[in-house]
């Protein structure tokens, strides 16, 4: 259907029907002195002079193309195969809207369908939902969950401190409207025992990090069983390209696994759009928010796709919505789609590996100089802290004379960890990148 | 289409539910009205027992592919048993709604009141 625009001639006919001369006349409602205001805007610019300045702004802003980056907490440099831009741009699915009727958005219903499949198998999980905002809306989601699946019985809420900071902020804004919730375990340094020690039977659930906000793998084996004990859910916020080598959530006894998809084909961007994903077990499925796509049959008996699960949705019920979100991501959810199934099983395991390795090289080698010492603690992923010899932000300022976007200061999140940066390593770093970047941290750590 | 059903035996409520009374203890379900109104019920979220509601609470959800409705107690009571069949079987209400379609069965433990006969509810139904 193309657009086509009223003539004189319609608004003539329009106005008079409705018993009025002009269009100003509909807005006599409106206080004389308010009606019309002066709105002071420069002339109207010619296209090409607003290009060279929206041009001019651009140029002004660095962009990560023109550096190497050794940033992580929560965006990561990876890798897009250029087929995934091709297939998000075209028209069927750039502005496709929500698929209500499903007689016309088979495209879109089925490309979601296989998102969610791809997503549970990789996460080895049993369903999953059409997507959040992002990875932080994901796990305040799964709050709700947790609280129903517990019939509002309980209401501890234990967050791991090495859970996002900026998650867990969210969480707590976005549940702020329920005063008797209690968010605790996070303000410390409280590591997987003690969380542990703090499961009770007012416990709805316990959600970590895996790997965590600091690169690292905790030991998950007995959570589950432990959660599961005093009958709490097992939140895992997980980062999704570590799972093409880690061990899955599901396997792990996870009941709700979230995160931020934004590694699997999304751009970093500025901040956005990223794609939270969420996947649960088959008994929760009835208590999640978000879209769902489910496979069926036409009346013909045709294999065809629908959203599904409706009456958990605020259009079908209002007071018993189990969110006030109604909306995915739906451009980004086929991006991580299309990149999931041009990596497949073996590009996943093989991407994860080259992070892992290329990583640990790096890590190595700058633990080697005197200066800077690395956290090895713990077995790690792709992310690692490294104690700086100066301030992070020192340290950064003169990195990115050298053409380097070193790693955040966990001091602005942690009290516990100032002076330590963390660092990042994806496949996207060369050998020669990191070869740099260990001689630019020398070099300063000598100034 | 098979004339629907009003045992005389029951209560009725106006939200379509319906209770059998045996001394203090009592068996609600939904009517054949409602079971028809619904159509295909695809699943059913069924309280715990030991559960207490007063009367006009909210005990559980039946869910059909077109709607979702609320199941609202017609008396005060506690949970003594819930029909599990219904988690594999939901379609039983729509097959048997006074029968095999039962949901919960509880301890009475307020007045049976201002609930309508079989022949008044006949009445509100043929009416709506």
């Amino acid at each position: 259907m193309s657009y086509i625009p009223h003539t004189d001639a319609e608004r003539q006919q329009m106005l008079s029907a409705i018993g009025v001369t002009t269009i100003e006349d509909l807005f006599e409602a409106v206080p004389a002195g308010h009606r019309f205001p002066s709105l002071n805007l420069p002339e109207a610019m010619s296209e090409m002079e607003v290009m060279a300045e929206l041009l001019a702004f651009a140029e002004a802003n660095e962009h990560s193309q023109d550096f190497v980056t050794f940033r992580g907490a929560g965006a990561y440099h990876h890798f897009i195969p250029s087929v995934v831009n091709h297939i998000i741009s075209r028209g069927e699915f750039y502005t496709a809207y929500t698929p209500y009727q499903p007689e016309l958005s088979q495209g879109t219903l089925q490309v979601i369908y296989e998102y969610q499949s791809m997503m549970c198998a990789l996460l080895g999980m049993e369903a999953a939902n059409a997507s959040h905002y992002d990875g932080a809306t994901s796990l305040a989601e799964s709050v709700t969950v947790a609280l129903e699946v517990t019939r509002h019985k309980r209401n501890k809420i234990i967050l791991s401190h090495s859970i996002h900071p900026q998650y867990r902020e969210v969480v707590r804004t976005y549940h702020q409207g329920n005063p008797t919730l209690r968010f605790v375990g996070d303000r410390g340094r409280a590591d997987i025992p003690d969380l542990i020690d703090m499961l009770d039977d007012n416990t709805a659930m316990l959600a970590i990090a895996y790997p965590n906000f600091f690169g690292q793998i905790d030991d998950l084996k007995h959570l589950a069983d432990k959660a599961h004990a005093v009958g709490a859910l097992l939140v895992m916020v997980v980062n999704p390209l570590a799972m093409g080598m880690l061990k899955s959530p599901g396997e792990l006894g996870a009941d709700i696994v979230v995160g931020e998809g934004q590694s699997l084909g999304i751009p970093m961007s500025y901040g956005g759009p990223y794609l939270g994903f969420f996947a649960t077990r088959q008994q929760y499925v009835r208590k999640i928010a978000g879209r769902i796509v489910g496979e069926t049959v036409d009346i013909t008996g045709k294999r065809g796709f629908t959203m599904t699960l409706r009456p958990r949705e605020q259009d079908i019920r209002r007071e018993k919505a189990t969110s006030n979100i109604c909306t995915n991501q739906g451009l980004m959810s086929v991006a991580t789609a299309v990149y999931l199934s041009v990596m497949g099983k073996a590009g996943m395991k093989q991407v994860a590996s080259l992070n892992y390795h290329k990583a640990h090289y790096a890590a190595q080698q700058i633990n080697q100089l005197d200066a800077y010492e690395v956290d090895m603690s713990k077995p790690f992923f792709n992310e690692f802290m490294v104690k700086c010899p100066a301030s992070v932000q020192q340290i950064n300022n003169q990195l990115l004379n050298e053409g380097i976007i070193g790693g955040i200061d966990l001091g602005e999140y942690y009290e516990h960890l100032r002076g330590v940066m963390l660092l990042a390593v994806t496949e996207m770093n060369t050998r020669d990148e990191i070869d740099g970047l260990v001689s630019a941290l020398e070099q300063i750590a000598k100034e | 289409m098979a004339t629907l059903q009003y045992p005389s035996h029951l209560w009725y409520q106006h939200s379509d539910e319906w209770l059998l009374v045996e001394g203090d203890q009592g068996t609600i379900g939904v009517s054949d009205y409602a079971q028809d109104a619904l159509n295909d019920v695809v699943f059913v979220e069924l309280p715990e027992v030991g559960d207490k509601f007063k009367k006009g609470t909210v005990f559980g959800t039946v869910e059909s592919v077109k709607a979702a409705a609320d199941l609202k107690m017609p008396v005060d009571g506690e949970v003594v048993a819930v029909n599990s069949e219904l988690e594999a079987t939901p379609e039983t209400i729509n097959a048997q709604p006074y029968t095999g379609g039962w949901i919960i069965k509880i301890k009475v433990t307020g007045a049976v009141e201002a609930l309508m006969n079989a022949d008044e509810y006949r009445a509100f139904c043929e009416s709506r």
